[in-house]
């Protein structure tokens, strides 16, 4: 076992976690943030998208060892701030979403591409969602809603 | 609140209102586990991580990133006793010119390559084959040192390397050695890498006024190519590099040789002819031998015909 402290969703955490725990069982089993879900578990899927020190990882490729001294932000603390109420509505407009297994992940990998955008073009919009796979919506409504949100961001 | 009190008593996990009050606390012996038991140590220097090597023989692994490391936990695919983490090391950061080239720090991600402008000035072919490298929440945890000394014959990294003419730099008890590229992928995910030795670093020589092009073919963006070229033509010498044709990346030398003379629609033709020479045949769930043999043909009519326009 190994002694972690972390800061989740601005709150400060500390456990003590074996190596082979990987952040998002740690999320979910010892947090009970189970809004990062769990797809693959090997990168491909992107259900368990997270920010972790600003960046959006896979929280399934990552050991909660090595999130130790981290600042790590999940769904629950994105949608809690307000940060991503815009997106949010955005897809519940566009019915971006049916079953909504792939929502957490793919509602921070669109805001990380919307805090970087220049313009809201749907080829990059695509591409940066690449990694986010979803079985329901056919990814246009979800396209559509990220880039109605990029306009609305920027006074569209 | 993320969870309450009774889930954090039962859990084991202890929320802190102030993180001074951090106690020991019990982690949870219930949560469902994927990868095999492994220990895990934080290297606290290049020289440390050589010593721990060492100390601990075949049964230690070690990890940056662990993107590619990561999953084949998970199936356990890999189950080694103990994990090195060298992802914090900040000597193995960063990049800065050296006489002659550019060197390249085992440990920068993916996405610090992407935005680096010294990359971007000297090594536009890295830029442009990161970009192909899977998605934003990998890039921004995968490294250059790991993918090179993972040696996936389906990765950009070891192509652009082969392409480049550059040198990886490998660090043991005995000091620091340079294997050219050409001489470092030994085999399917295999490299010279001797036991107890880090992969530090990647030194690519500066090469001034060179066309380079990239490509690969794949079915979804951000997966493994079916084939992919990455290409560099310096003066009248052209390193085409080919990756997801065998068990490792290739270096073309027949088809580089046909287009010695010139770049034109005849050489190139010439080269396309070569590849069958040149390059394993190798058949796998993607693609058969014959069908990647005539996508590695398109991909270096593409590459190399761009610069016959330019």
């Amino acid at each position: 076992m190994t002694a972690i402290r972390l800061q989740v969703n601005g709150e400060a955490v500390a456990a003590e976690v074996p190596a082979r725990l990987h952040l998002a069982d740690f999320l979910r089993e010892q947090l009970g943030l189970t809004g990062t879900h769990l797809g693959c578990e090997h990168g491909v899927c992107g259900a368990c998208t997270v920010r972790l020190d600003g960046a959006i990882v896979r929280a399934c490729l990552v050991l909660a060892v090595q999130a130790d001294g981290s600042v790590v932000e999940t769904i629950e603390g994105l949608s809690d701030s307000g940060e991503i109420a815009d997106l949010q509505h955005a897809f519940i407009e566009r019915n971006a979403l049916q079953c909504g297994y792939c929502t957490p992940g793919m509602l921070i990998a669109a805001q990380d591409w919307l805090l970087h955008a220049a313009r809201p073009d749907r080829a990059a919009i695509r591409e940066h969602l690449s990694g986010n796979y979803c079985r329901c919506t056919g990814y246009e409504a979800i396209v559509d809603a990220v880039a109605a949100t990029w306009e609305g961001r920027h006074g569209r | 609140m993320i969870f309450d009190r009774s889930t954090a008593c039962s859990s084991g996990i202890v929320k802190l209102d102030d993180p001074a009050d951090a106690q020991t606390i019990v982690g949870a012996e219930d949560v469902n586990l994927k990868a095999n038991a492994v220990d895990y140590v934080r290297a606290a220097s290049v020289a440390d991580a050589i010593a721990l090597l060492e100390r601990h023989g075949d049964g230690a692994k070690l990890i940056a990133g662990g993107q590619s490391l990561l999953p084949a936990l998970n199936l356990r695919l890999s189950a080694p006793a103990i994990l090195i983490d060298i992802a914090r090391l900040t000597e193995l950061g960063g990049v800065s010119p050296v006489p002659g080239g550019l060197r390249i720090g085992a440990g920068c991600t993916h996405a610090q390559l992407l935005a680096d402008p010294l990359v971007a000035a000297h090594a536009p072919l890295i830029g442009r084959a990161l970009a192909d490298v899977a998605h934003p929440a990998i890039r921004s945890r995968g490294t250059i040192g790991g993918s090179l000394a993972n040696a996936d014959p389906a990765a950009e990294l070891p192509a652009c390397a082969l392409a480049l003419g550059a040198s990886i730099l490998v660090r043991g008890k005995e000091g620091e050695r340079r294997v050219a590229a050409d001489r470092f992928f030994t085999g399917l995910f295999e490299t010279s890498l001797a036991p107890g030795e880090v992969l530090v670093g990647l030194e690519v020589p500066l090469a001034p006024g060179a066309q380079w092009g990239f490509s690969e073919l794949a079915r979804r963006s951000g997966d493994y190519a079916m084939v992919g070229l990455a290409a560099q033509r310096t003066g009248g010498d052209t390193r085409l590099a080919f990756f997801s044709v065998g068990a490792t990346a290739v270096l073309a030398r027949g088809a580089a040789a046909a287009l010695a003379p010139g770049v034109t629609a005849a050489t190139i033709e010439a080269a396309c002819h070569q590849l069958e020479a040149d390059l394993p045949s190798h058949a796998d769930l993607q693609a058969s031998a014959a069908t990647r043999l005539h996508l590695a043909r398109v991909l270096l009519r593409r590459v190399v015909g761009a610069w016959v326009a330019a």
